[in-house]
Parts: C-alpha cells; structure tokens; sequence
C-alpha cells in the first residue's frame, strides 16, 4: 500500500509563510490535483512530498514510512518538472534510463525498459534521438517516461500541461488520466487550470493563501463549495446576496426560497449568498415554486448551448441551456428565472 | 541591400582589429624571417635561421614545459574555480554580488604586484614557512620561493578570478530543475554533480580552460620573480631576448612559435570536444 498522509505540514521560508498547517490524506492508487491561484503554495507542498523542500513543521508520510527527513534520492518518486527538465546532454533513451544506470542495470535491461516506456508512450524509435530534436509534446512524454521508469510508488507533475499548447493540452489531460488509472500510480498533480483539475482528479484539493481551503470529489467541489472564493476558481457561479430567513429557506430579489445544499452551515438571520450554476437554473414566463424575477439583458446562441444573461435586481445572472429549454425569449422582455431546490446552495458571503 | 548594410557595420572593428592585430602581428612575422645585417640590426629577408635555433631540444624542452605548466593551471585554477561558482550560484543575489564584485577587484591588481606579495608570502623572514614553525612541523623557517611550486601558485591565483569569472554565466544560468530532476531520480548531490552539472556546462568548462591556458602561456613576470631560470615560460624568454639581448628577430621567432602553440592547442580543443554536439 502506498497511502499518503500529510500531517500539519508548514512551510516558512523567512516571514513568508508558503504553505501553513495542511493535513491531507490521499488513498493508493487516487489521482489527487493541487489547484489554486499562483503563490497559493500548491507548488511547494508538492516539492515537500517530492523532498525537494524540507517542511518547517508536519510530517508526510506514504504507506506508514515517514519521508519527512528523508532525502530526495532515496524516496523513490517520480516527479515532472514543468520545465520537463530533460537532460540535453543525454539521448532519449539514456534520459529515460537515468535512474537505472544509477543503480547500475545493464544495458539491455536498460535498452528494453526504454523500448517499453516509449512504446507505452506512443513515441517508438526515438531512443537515439537528441533532446533538441523533441517537440513540446514529446519531450513531455519522454520526461513522463523518466519519470516511471523504476515504477515508483507516488508520482508527482508539476503544472504538467503548461508548456503545451491548447488542444495538445487537451488531448494529453486524458491521455494521462488514462496512463495513471491503467498503472495504479498515487499520483499528484499542481495546475491552477480548473478544466485540468476537472478532467483528470478523484480528488481536487483546492488551495488558497497557503492553506487547503476544500478537499473533494470534482463534482463536490463543484456542487457545494465551501466559500465564494472555491465558488469562483471552480466553474462559473451566479451569486445573489440573501438572507437566511429560515432553516432552509433564504429571501432574495423580493422572493423567498427554499435551498437544498449548504444550509446547514448557517442560521435564520445571517447574511448569506446565494449560489447556483448557469446550467442548472432555467427561464420561463411563469414563475414557478422557486424563482426570482428578470430582465433579459443578452443572449447568446452558439448552437450546442444557449446563454441568456439576465438582471435580477440589479444582480447579473446566468442561464445555460440547451435548444430543447429554450423558451422564446427576448432581450428586454420580464422573465423567471427557475432555481430548484437541489441546484440552490448558500454560501458565506 | 540588407547584406551590403551588414558588412558595412562590419567595417569599424575590422580596421580596428586589423591596425591593432593583423599589422602588428605581420611586423613580428616579417621580423621573424629577417636576417641579420652589418649595417643595421637586420634586413627584411626570408632567412629561417631563428626557427633553426629554436628547433634545437633547449628551446622545445622549454615550449613543453610552458605548454605543460600552462595546461596544468588551467586544470588546477578550473578544479579550485568550479566547486566554488556552483556553489556560489547558490547563494543569495546580495551575496553572490559581493562575491563577484571582489574577485572582480583581484583582477585589478597587476601580475607585478602579485608576484612579488607572493615573494614575500613564501619567504624566509616573513612567510608562511613562519607558521609550519609555530605548529611544531618545521624545524626553522626556510624559504618556498624560487621553486616550481611558486610559479605555479601564484599563476593559480592569477587564473582563479578569470576561471570563475568566465563559468559564472553558464553556471548561473544552469536550469536547477535540472539537479532537481537528477535528485529525484535517485542521484546523490555528488553524482549529480558529475552527471549533470559537469556534462551540461561542459562547454563553458572547456572554453574557460583554453583561455586560462592562453593566458598564463602570457605571464612574464610570475616565473621570473618566483622561478628559477629552469622554470621559466617561453613568454619569458621572449622578453629576454627581446629587452635584454636586443636580439628582436630571434624574440620574434619565437612569438610565432608561441602562437602556433597556443592556436593549436585551442584547435585541437574545439576540434576534439565539438564533435558530439547535436
């Protein structure tokens, strides 16, 4: 087993407090992305796992052996800079078998473990290539393939897709997402780029000013988000101010609704604000249990989903939906908009 | 057009460098293959009687010599330099500022003034002789200078500022993922060290070893100062035949000499290291 724990980990580098008290714990086998904003610290935890930075406080563990003080060579991890830091002295094949060579495997081992990665990594024939002769998306998947070569037991990516460009981004997001569910690899992956997280985590942990400010399933994080700011970094969000007027109803634009998500978190009273989805709320011309009243300000049919922006007291809202909701709607005209229960969460203002 | 306009950028520095270098250097080669003559010093002639006396074994047992001694400064300034730029990358901006704003400084001072600080540091009265006497590991104090060994360190000295000063760029801007990476696949800080910093700066170590090399092939004061006759460089035989023997075609032979040596060592570096580059 090769679960990791991360135990009140801290990382001070002089009064700048980069990552403060994060206590995580990630099952074997799970594909965990780090996302948040740049200086959230999401790098530097990861360069603690990796043993790249000593934590000032808290102890990471993986499979019940501590690797706090452990040093860097001997962890056996696998780990790809953002830079893919290939060596440019080194053919591909000589790159790839670095970490055997040290341990002095012979060359056909070597030779065949080379042939294999390369094989699993789409890249035949291109052992005695140099480094230089690489395009972006090689070069990933021979730093990949270095990174795997002695199969280790946790493997890091550091910001992986940010040297690529758009649709090989893409493209790469499930071809490792793919590669990581086929090995079975604890894997850890830094991006500040939600899709990224989205597409390939069973555990996003989203981090901001040095600590984790939510930990969960994609679609968690996305459905109930702790707080405005998790609410913002993970898709769009259509936030109205609200009050709480009841255990699970909150007032709004003049109306009172009743929310399904969240509620337990706060009392009859507070100041609160109201979150749904562009997708899951819905434009009619008769209101229905759950609404508030709008404004058409903008639409936008770009075929596969339509957009209708509205207004509702003063606040922007946005509706998503697909032709077969559509409801013949124009700009100026006075709506309402459908919130149900489930899509409703409330969150600290 | 665009190409005319080019050459034309050209043309300061090449009349620069051909009043400053190619003139002078086709006066030393003239005098070089002059002969002697009663009315004057010499005439412009093609005499190699000044190469004849140099291919005698006095003369080629002193280019090896300096060729050698010049070959194991560069090894010696670049085994002290190196450890010490690498290290030195690592230290913070404000430091690594001060570091190099003082050995910036030690290239200010002349190679008189340094040859004769070294006298002094390894003579009798007031060298470091003094200090093996007080820890008990020397009878009575004696003096270091002149020996092969004072040469040799005090053109240590000289070459260390240039060695770090020219693996200071290639080292700073070494990618430290790189180290990072070697780390993280199972390389000590040592290993490392030899698998990837070494290799992946390699030209730089190269190009600044050949200039440390020309450069001490230069030296004239050092081995005089602190050398006996027998370690003294061709460079310095070059002055004595030049200022103290007026004898400049024979000065002038042996310049040529000097500078085949030092160009072929430098083609023979460039050729034998550049042919594994991508």
């Amino acid at each position: 087993m090769s679960d990791l724990n991360i135990d009140g980990v801290s990382k001070h580098f002089g009064s700048v407090r980069a990552v403060e008290d994060v206590t995580l714990s990630f099952k074997s086998g799970e594909m965990v992305c780090f996302l948040g904003p740049s200086g959230c610290g999401k790098t530097t935890l990861l360069r603690m796992i990796a043993g790249l930075e000593e934590p000032t406080a808290g102890s990471i563990t993986l499979g019940g052996k501590d690797l706090t003080r452990v040093p860097v060579h001997e962890r056996g991890i696998g780990m790809v800079f953002q830079s893919f830091a290939l060596f440019p002295h080194l053919s591909v094949g000589e790159n790839i078998t670095y970490a055997m060579r040290i341990r002095g495997a012979s060359r056909s081992d070597c030779a065949a473990r080379a042939k294999e990665l390369l094989d699993m990594m789409r890249l035949p024939g291109v052992e005695d290539r140099r480094i230089s002769q690489l395009s972006g998306g090689q070069r990933q998947r021979v730093a990949i393939a270095r990174a795997l070569a002695l199969s280790p037991s946790v493997f890091l990516l550091d910001e992986p897709m940010s040297a690529l460009d758009a649709n090989l981004r893409e493209a790469m997001q499930i071809e490792l997402r793919k590669l990581q569910q086929e090995l079975g690899i604890t894997t850890v992956v830094v991006t500040h780029d939600q899709t990224e997280a989205m597409t390939m985590a069973d555990q996003i942990v989203v981090m901001g000013r040095a600590r984790v400010l939510q930990t969960g399933t994609p679609m968690e994080i996305y459905k109930t988000p702790v707080d405005r700011f998790v609410a913002g970094f993970i898709g769009t969000s259509n936030l109205l101010p609200a009050r709480m007027t009841g255990a699970d109803t909150v007032e709004t634009c003049g109306v009172t609704l009743r929310v399904g998500t969240n509620v337990d978190r706060h009392k009859p009273g507070d100041e609160v604000l109201l979150m749904t989805r562009p997708e899951e709320v819905f434009v009619g011309h008769k209101p229905t249990k759950n609404s508030v009243p709008g404004r058409v300000t903008f639409v936008r049919d770009i075929g596969a989903t339509i957009e209708i922006l509205l207004d509702c007291a003063g606040h922007e809202v946005v509706s998503v939906l697909t032709p077969k909701d559509w409801p013949e709607v124009e700009i100026g005209q006075q709506v309402h908009v459908d919130m149900p229960e489930a899509a409703c969460s409330v969150l600290a203002p | 057009m665009g190409g005319l306009a080019r050459y034309l950028t050209l043309v300061p520095s090449s009349v620069m460098i051909g009043a400053f270098f190619a003139v002078p250097f086709a006066l030393i080669l003239l005098t070089s293959v002059s002969t002697p003559d009663d009315a004057q010093d010499y005439i412009y002639a093609f005499d190699l009687q000044h190469f004849e006396r140099f291919a005698t074994w006095f003369y080629i047992e002193r280019a090896l010599f300096s060729a050698g001694l010049c070959a194991l400064i560069a090894v010696l300034s670049l085994l002290i330099a190196f450890p010490f730029t690498y290290m030195l990358t690592g230290f913070g901006p404000r430091a690594q500022n001060t570091w190099l704003i003082y050995i910036l400084a030690q290239l200010s001072l002349s190679e008189v003034l340094i040859a004769f600080s070294w006298q002094i540091l390894l003579s009798r009265t007031a060298g470091l002789a003094n200090i093996l006497v007080w820890f008990g590991l020397a009878e009575k104090s004696f003096s270091m200078a002149p020996s092969a060994g004072a040469v040799l360190a005090a053109l240590v000295y000289l070459a260390v500022p240039f060695s770090v000063l020219l693996l200071f760029p290639a080292l700073s801007r070494l990618d430290k993922s790189l180290i990072e990476a070697a780390r993280t696949l199972g390389g000590s800080p040592l290993r490392t060290f030899f698998t990837v910093v070494i290799p992946v700066t390699r030209p730089a170590i190269i190009s600044s070893g050949v200039t440390i090399f020309v450069l001490t092939l230069g030296a004239i004061i050092v081995p005089q100062v602190l050398g006996r006759p027998q370690h003294w460089t061709l460079s310095v035989l070059i002055t004595d035949q030049a200022i103290f023997n007026f004898n400049m075609p024979f000065a002038s032979a042996l310049a040529v000499v000097l500078l085949v040596l030092s160009a072929s060592v430098i083609f023979a570096v460039t050729k034998l290291t550049g042919g594994n580059k991508s």
